[in-house]
């Protein structure tokens, strides 16, 4: 009998380890000779622990699972069916490209990733060579998926152009935003599929070197992909591109390409002024590709399909699948890949399920801790980079975290500056003085200070203009959304005072 | 100040680590990570050897070990308690388990217990954010914390 068992941390952290020990234990007990594959999550997290038993052919989730429904299963019992996977809601309105085998192969297995398509596209880049690659990608119209959105193609043709004796190309695996897990999904899930973006990546744009530089906070995904670059190594996979991975040390603005880059040199993570950029001079002084992992793992998918066909999902400048984290206090959380284009509140509501809690919603936050909080009453608006961007919020890591109507949005608003201030790498002033400020404002304004609501506008009109990178620059989308959305709140602490 | 004891053997196992690193581009972090994951942490006797065998003042050496949340300059409890205290936890419940915890073990953030079983650190996303509130004791993942649930885990550390 095979069984599929997701070793994603988020089933690990629920308990997946437990059940298996309990299914192998009770194959024994049974006579039955069990076949337990560990795969990646195929991002329903809330049927985990998820295990999939074939059924005439097809693969049928069980799920969320205890150690004690272990002998149920393995007799045919188990009364957690779900159904076909791939016919529960949640997974059948998707588009997987990226995540397309996510959670279905063991994700160490070269043959599986093989069997499913592996390795295509990086044949495929080596017949079209570097300017066929760049000429794909183009057509593709991905955009950096890490949040800023950067056309991929042209930063990808800056490294390609530039002339130096050593080029890089480094992988942002520092996934620092609350809501966004996508990048450890894929990580721990499908590792050779970033493992080969990078490795086209290098291709295109003539570097021999490339690093992971994934955070310390992930140590499931460390352990894998450790293992899976000895694997690709051993398979003598990467013809010559040499990959390293790097583990960070806590520093929330080492996702920061420049922070990022400084890290990985051994330096203090503080963010470099641009230009330089880094396409010209980046890591070691040298021209360097920084990319996060899901657009560097969405790079096969657009190399093997083509890149015109990449472009046909989406909508307007926003082309291609997102992969959406739906997170925080709702019934169906998980990873939902899908064209750009959907509203907002489908994905709340719809699919997400709405509040776990049952309560209804407040507010959802969409980017991270420097995204913008979203009241119900933008729920139309669509997940696309230019809908968010003229809706005064950004889309980000593509997480949305919601929340019932339980949050305090005071509250909410300090903790996006004490987190700068906690964060801030204390480079430019109006981030590292400026997050400090706005937690005192913010205190004032619960006090019932009238005076503080126009200084906190002022003190985020400056962070946001005058800070060098996005940490200083963008903690001021959550902080002022809560005043705009909610200004009885900030209003009623006055009024309580008076 | 902070610790000021040289572990035994300090200089020999040092060696080694850094041996073990040459030739990286970039090894101060790989190498503090090596040391830390050695003595549990960056202990201050190490860092002008550090210094000295990658060619940077001690001043460099320190600042790096100081920016960093993971490097620490004094010994933790045996078990470390990660807390997420990121949004999609906040939304979950978290600062109610955050106020469990520190009450059940009489610490506050980046305190260690009295008996010196657990250090408890905040930390900002464990990329659990489906299912949350989200704990890591050591290396270890624990999602969708109770009440009843992270005070059995309190149980278990010993705490």
């Amino acid at each position: 009998m095979k069984i599929w068992l997701s070793q994603d941390a988020a089933a690990r952290a629920l308990g997946a380890d437990e059940v298996a020990r309990a299914l192998t234990a009770e194959a024994v007990q049974q006579g039955i000779e069990l076949q337990l594959v560990r795969t990646g999550s195929r991002g329903m997290v809330w049927l985990e622990p998820m295990a999939e038993v074939e059924v005439d052919g097809v693969r049928h989730a069980f799920g969320p699972l205890a150690p004690g429904d272990a002998a149920a299963l393995l007799a045919g019992t188990c009364d957690k069916g779900q159904g076909p996977t791939e016919e529960i809601p949640f997974f059948a309105r998707q588009t997987r490209l990226t995540f397309a085998r996510c959670g279905v192969i063991d994700p160490l297995s070269l043959d599986e990733y093989r069997a499913h398509g592996g390795f295509a596209a990086l044949e495929k880049a080596r017949e079209i060579g570097a300017e066929g690659v760049l000429s794909e990608l183009t057509d593709s119209g991905l955009r950096g998926r890490g949040g800023a959105g950067f056309p991929a193609a042209i930063k990808w043709t800056t490294v390609a152009k530039a002339e130096a004796d050593r080029k890089y190309i480094v992988c942002n695996a520092d996934e620092g935003d609350s809501g966004t897990f996508a990048d450890r999904m894929l990580m721990e899930g499908d590792p050779f599929t970033l493992i080969e973006g990078m490795a086209i990546a290098g291709l295109a744009c003539g570097a021999a070197k490339g690093f992971i530089y994934i955070r310390s906070e992930y140590p499931d995904a460390i352990a894998i992909l450790t293992e899976a670059l000895r694997i690709a190594r051993g398979g003598g996979l990467l013809d010559g591109f040499d990959l390293e991975l790097r583990v960070g040390a806590g520093a929330y603005v080492c996702g920061e390409e420049t922070s990022l880059l400084n890290s990985l040199e051994g330096k203090r993570g503080v963010v470099r002024a641009k230009p330089p950029l880094p396409a010209l001079e980046g890591a070691f002084g040298k021209p360097t590709l920084v990319n996060n992992v899901l657009t560097l793992a969405s790079v096969p998918a657009v190399i093997t399909g083509g890149g015109k066909a990449y472009a046909g999902y989406g909508a307007g400048r926003s082309k291609g699948t997102m992969p959406i984290q739906i997170a925080g206090n709702v019934l169906r959380g998980g990873l939902f890949e899908a064209p750009f284009g959907m509203p907002l509140g489908q994905l709340v509501e719809e699919i997400g399920g709405g509040p776990r809690s049952g309560a209804p919603v407040k507010a959802v936050q969409v980017g991270g801790p420097l995204g913008a909080y979203f009241p119900p009453a933008l729920f139309d608006t669509p997940f696309t980079y230019e809908d968010f961007d003229a809706a005064g919020g950004l889309i980000g890591h593509a997480g949305i975290v919601v929340f019932d109507d339980s949050a305090d949005m005071v509250a909410q608003a300090r903790f996006a500056m004490e987190f700068c201030a906690v964060e801030s790498c204390g480079k430019c002033t109006p981030c590292r003085v400026g997050a400090v400020r706005g937690v005192e404002t913010i205190d004032r304004i619960a006090a019932g200070d009238a005076a503080a609501l126009p200084l906190l506008e002022d003190l985020c009109h400056t962070m946001k203009l005058g800070s060098l990178c996005a940490l200083g620059g963008f903690t001021p989308y959550p902080v002022m959304s809560a005043v705009r959305h909610f200004p009885e709140e900030f209003q009623l602490a006055r009024e309580a005072a008076e | 100040m902070t610790d000021q004891i040289t572990p035994d053997g300090l200089d020999e196992r040092l060696s080694e680590i850094l041996a073990a690193h040459q030739g990286l581009e970039g090894p101060l972090l790989p190498i503090l990570h090596a040391v830390q994951a050695e003595w549990g942490h960056v202990p201050q006797a190490s860092v002008p050897l550090i210094a000295k065998a990658l060619n940077l003042s001690r001043a460099e050496v320190h600042g790096v070990v100081s920016f960093y949340h993971d490097f620490r300059e004094a010994p933790v409890g045996t078990h470390v308690l990660r807390l997420c205290r990121a949004e999609a936890c906040q939304a979950q419940g978290g600062a109610g388990i955050a106020e469990l915890v520190k009450d059940r073990l009489g610490v506050d953030w980046h305190e260690t217990t009295a008996n010196g079983r657990v250090t408890l650190e905040p930390v900002y996303c464990l990329g659990l954010c489906a299912c949350g509130p989200a704990a890591m004791i050591d290396e270890t993942v624990c999602g969708g914390l109770t009440r009843e649930r992270t005070l059995a885990l309190l149980e278990e550390l010993g705490a």
